[in-house]
């Protein structure tokens, strides 16, 4: 099986993520990465080509370029412009707002790099309810420039909740529009999404929804991130597997390597890439990824039938809700993990670092 | 995932790796990826990664089989590996 030979680790990850800064002129309530401010130890432009080197050198075919907001950093066209030239191929995400028609039309004379523009929902309301007001109307300028530059078929990227799973056909129809590819991902517990998860995570009945629309259009890309509704019945197009460490890691605006882009906890830290031997050494010897490429033990989920469909669900989601990793996912189809999450009660879950924007304090007027 | 399954390679046909496509080492054979289509490929076997590599050396698959030192009797398997790696444009008729 091939899923076995992954779960052992490849000599490189074939799906990487590397989140340039932790600036974004946006504060959505579920950010991963609890973004906003800058950090001044964030990599220098030398350093992040030196990264790039090593990806050539390891032949990671592309990278996930994200953030914060990518676009933000002065260097970043540089950045992609190098990382294009060594062959590392780069998709970014952007929130569309420095997605001017000038720059569309650069992007669209670039080969091998992908755009994929994020809203949350297929309406202003909903979208910006999430994303802030206005993200919408940015978004879809961006949307508009890319098509009217000719850029081919950008992805349209939207993290699915209970607000925006009734407008699944609504992404799908402005997705067509554009002649735009449909990807929809999982909403996690990380960074602020910690503090929204209870309120926006689909319900039982709404993650069935999405499962049955899903299978009728194995064309929706899902970034491989719903292998936890397999236990419905047949498999998602996709690995099917928690591919953190094994096939998928993380590097962060400072050069520290996780596991996985939703498990930005020191717990999932796996070294740095400005440590002696450099990204390479992290992905091939730290403790922790060989740790995560030994079988695993189905722990509370073994006597359920449906192990072997969604492998115990997502170890990200686990962790921050407060959940034992090797029990059932916080989102188990079989609602294993509701009773999980109520025998929780009231412990509070880990939280990783926070890079949101400082409350402004205002100096109080001399009396 | 596809109940079409693509049919074997004609062994008397040349083929060749695709110019686009690069393949990278792995424990069980290798990962292709193809720069324009922007697919990924496992080749499961270190043999099948040896044979692709080797193509473009010989006039045709069956004068690369008999090079590659694979058993007659498995080349039928590997006619149809190849198959399956044409119609996934990893590797492309001369």
């Amino acid at each position: 099986m091939l899923v076995e030979d992954l779960k052992h680790g490849l000599d490189a990850p074939i799906c990487l993520t590397w989140e340039l800064t932790f600036a974004c002129n946006l504060a959505c309530i579920h950010c991963l990465s609890s973004s906003g401010r800058r950090d001044p130890r964030e990599l220098t432009t030398a350093e992040a080509m030196a990264v790039v080197d090593e990806l050539h050198d390891l032949q990671v075919f592309y990278v996930n370029i994200g953030g914060g907001e990518p676009t933000i950093r002065p260097d970043f066209y540089d950045l992609i412009d190098y990382a294009v030239g060594r062959g590392v191929g780069v998709k970014f995400s952007t929130n569309g707002t420095t997605i001017t028609p000038e720059r569309a039309r650069r992007l669209a004379g670039t080969d091998y790099v992908d755009v994929q523009v994020s809203i949350d929902g297929a309406m202003a309301a909903t979208n910006d309810a999430v994303r802030g007001e206005g993200s919408y109307v940015a978004a879809r300028r961006a949307m508009d420039n890319l098509a009217e530059a000719g850029f081919g078929p950008f992805k349209i990227s939207v993290v699915m909740t209970r607000h925006n799973i009734p407008e699944l056909d609504r992404f799908h129809e402005l997705a067509e529009g554009y002649g735009a590819q449909l990807r929809l991902t999982r909403l996690r517990p990380s960074g602020r999404g910690a503090d929204t998860w209870h309120q926006l995570h689909p319900t039982a009945d709404q993650q069935i929804e999405l499962f049955d629309w899903l299978v009728e259009r194995p064309g929706v890309l899902t970034g491989d991130s719903f292998f936890h509704l397999s236990a419905l019945g047949e498999s998602l197009p996709g690995l099917n597997l928690c591919g953190a460490g094994r096939v998928v890691c993380l590097i962060d605006p400072v050069g520290n390597v996780y596991a996985c882009p939703f498990v930005q906890h020191e717990e999932f830290l796996a070294g740095s890439v400005r440590d002696q031997g450099g990204f390479t050494s992290v992905w091939r010897e730290s403790e922790l990824f060989r740790s995560l490429r030994q079988p695993t033990s189905a722990g509370a989920c073994a006597s359920c039938g449906s192990y072997d469909a969604c492998q115990g669900g997502c170890m990200a989601a686990k962790f921050f809700v407060g959940l034992p990793l090797d029990g059932p996912d916080p989102e188990c189809v079989k609602g294993h993990g509701e009773l999980a999450l109520a025998a929780v009660g009231s412990v509070s879950p880990p939280r990783g670092p926070d890079h949101s924007t400082p409350v402004i304090l205002r100096r109080r007027a001399r009396d | 995932m596809s109940p079409d399954q693509p049919g074997p390679v004609d062994g008397s046909l040349g083929y060749q790796l695709d110019p686009q496509v690069a393949l990278r080492p792995e424990p069980f054979g290798a990962l292709a990826y193809h720069y324009g289509n922007r697919r990924l490929t496992f080749l499961r076997s270190p043999h099948l990664v040896s044979l692709v590599r080797d193509l473009d050396q010989h006039d045709n698959v069956d004068d690369a089989l008999a090079a590659s030192g694979i058993e007659p009797a498995r080349w039928d398997s590997y006619r149809r590996a190849l198959g399956s790696l044409a119609a996934s444009e990893v590797i492309h008729a001369r």
